[in-house]
């Protein structure tokens, strides 16, 4: 048996295909994987998502912590609810997890990291944190439930009324608190919405009144398509401790000017300066063929092999897409071959986003 | 779950049909759809093709994972559903309707003998249900 949410009682009763993600019993489905991930591009649907771990960062250190522990650089949380990506390296460079860390003053953040790395998150952190002033508190009390789609919000607003004037005028990538709830304009689908941290009790009552209102419940294998579509990695496919940010796609995530020496910089910088030659990326394909690439499936390339991390059918292109480590010199616009069962297939090489805010964004 | 009794199974969740005309049509179950998901990609063999029992020979993908398909049977491949092809949904939609080839059998008493070591509808159910 795996763990299980709050809200995993009521999954079993609506039926959901459960089955089990990073040691946790969770929904894929909860009929059509499809439909569910329609819903989320034109309309409204939520996912559970309490699986993922809530940590209280506090203390008086708590920024200089950040500062050294993330590459991503938290002096750009200036203003309070502002809520950041980064990444958590190793020493290496090497990506121990990606995460959320959400700003409120200078010695309150709160940081969400993924279910299958929170133990080996939380004992880095705690490594990381001894010589600071600064204190982690796992916040297992919470359920995370994230609605998202076009009417994501408007429908919050119809089934909590209440909320509104705290979240309505938050901009993408923002939080702030109604009472107990925690409320962020983010999410993992390309779509707008929101995500709400909310006390574990509450969780099956919101859900209940979320899906009264026309918001579907939707599991994580439509989850997978929105953020693969979306052009967002996912640890411990597209990205692990043996690849660093930069050949993950995820430079723009790192701030590697200015003096602040965070874990894993130096590793960064050698890799930045190093021939362009012997350095991976990470791309979008766009398959050419019917088919549907897969993760592992070797990709070949002018400049060499490469291997896919993600690949799905898009339900919104009705096409096969992928993300794929190649080498650094192939660009976009070239044509490679995917290896599906001993067959090669061509296929584009693309900068994802596929799509996001129900528009398809590369052709 | 939906097992019609007129068909033989094989353990890896293809159903076999002898019709009148001999050939034997082979498709998925209604057990095997709804584990796959969303099917979204059917690669079919091609025709004239001669394989024999258990070779793998097809392969029908959902959003979520794609599985092999084996033929129950020895012979020869004489039909490919197009169709399915062209509409991999379809199968999800009615799983024993939508078949997927037809083999000519190159030795009917061998056929037979294949055939009946397949399961009946009963001894398929408990196989599913052992999977549920």
């Amino acid at each position: 048996m795996g763990k299980r949410t709050p809200l995993y009682d009521t999954h079993r009763r609506s039926g959901a295909k459960l089955a089990d993600f990073a040691g946790w019993d969770m929904p894929i489905h909860y009929g059509s994987q499809i439909e569910e991930h329609h819903r989320v591009r034109k309309d409204a649907g939520m996912f559970d998502v309490s699986h993922m771990l809530g940590l209280d960062l506090t203390g008086p250190e708590a920024f200089p912590y950040l500062s050294r522990l993330l590459a991503n650089d938290v002096a750009k949380l200036a203003l309070p609810g502002r809520a950041l990506y980064s990444c958590l390296l190793d020493d290496d460079g090497g990506v121990i997890d990606d995460l959320i860390v959400y700003f409120f003053n200078a010695e309150h953040y709160r940081i969400v990291v993924n279910a299958g790395t929170a133990e080996k998150d939380l004992a880095w952190m705690e490594r990381q944190a001894a010589s600071f002033a600064a204190e982690i508190t796992p916040r297992r009390d919470l359920a995370m439930i994230a609605v998202q789609g076009p009417q994501a919000r408007g429908k919050v607003w119809r089934a909590y009324p209440g909320t509104r004037t705290a979240s309505e005028s938050l901009p993408p990538f923002f939080a702030a608190f109604d009472g107990d709830w925690l409320i962020s304009r983010t999410g993992y689908t390309g779509e707008d919405g929101f995500e709400l941290a909310l006390p574990a009790l509450q969780a099956t009552e919101v859900w209940e009144e979320l899906q009264q209102t026309g918001v579907a419940p939707c599991g994580l294998g439509s989850r997978d398509t929105l953020r693969l579509e979306a052009g967002m990695n996912l640890y411990g496919q597209d990205m692990d401790e043996t690849v660093t940010p930069l050949e993950s796609g995820l430079a723009w995530t790192v701030a590697l000017t200015g003096e602040r020496d965070f874990i894993g910089k130096r590793a960064l910088l050698a890799q930045r300066d190093s021939p362009a030659s012997t350095r991976r990326q990470l791309t979008g394909l766009l398959l050419l063929e019917r088919g549907v690439p897969r993760a592992h499936q070797a990709v070949l390339t002018a400049h060499g092999d490469g291997e896919i991390t993600s690949g799905s059918f898009s339900p919104t292109l009705q096409q096969g897409i992928a993300l794929a480590r190649l080498p650094g010199a192939v660009a976009v616009g070239e044509i490679v071959r995917i290896d599906i069962r001993g067959k090669s297939h061509p296929a584009r090489v693309v900068k994802p986003p596929f799509a996001r805010h129900g528009k398809i964004l590369v052709s | 779950m939906n097992i019609p009794t007129n068909l033989k199974y094989a353990r890896s969740h293809e159903w076999a049909r002898q019709d009148g005309d001999g050939l034997i049509t082979v498709g998925i179950t209604d057990h095997a759809q709804e584990a796959l998901g969303d099917i979204v990609f059917i690669e079919l063999p091609e025709t004239g093709r001669k394989l024999s029992a258990g070779t793998e020979c097809a392969v029908v993908e959902s959003v979520k994972a794609a599985s092999d398909i084996y033929a129950p049977v020895s012979g020869e491949i004489v039909a490919c559903n197009q169709a399915a092809v062209d509409a991999p949904e379809s199968v999800n939609q009615d799983a024993y309707d939508v078949w997927l080839f037809k083999i000519r059998p190159a030795d009917p008493g061998k056929c037979a003998a294949e055939l009946a070591s397949l399961l009946d509808a009963e001894a398929y159910g408990l196989v599913a249900m052992s999977e549920e």
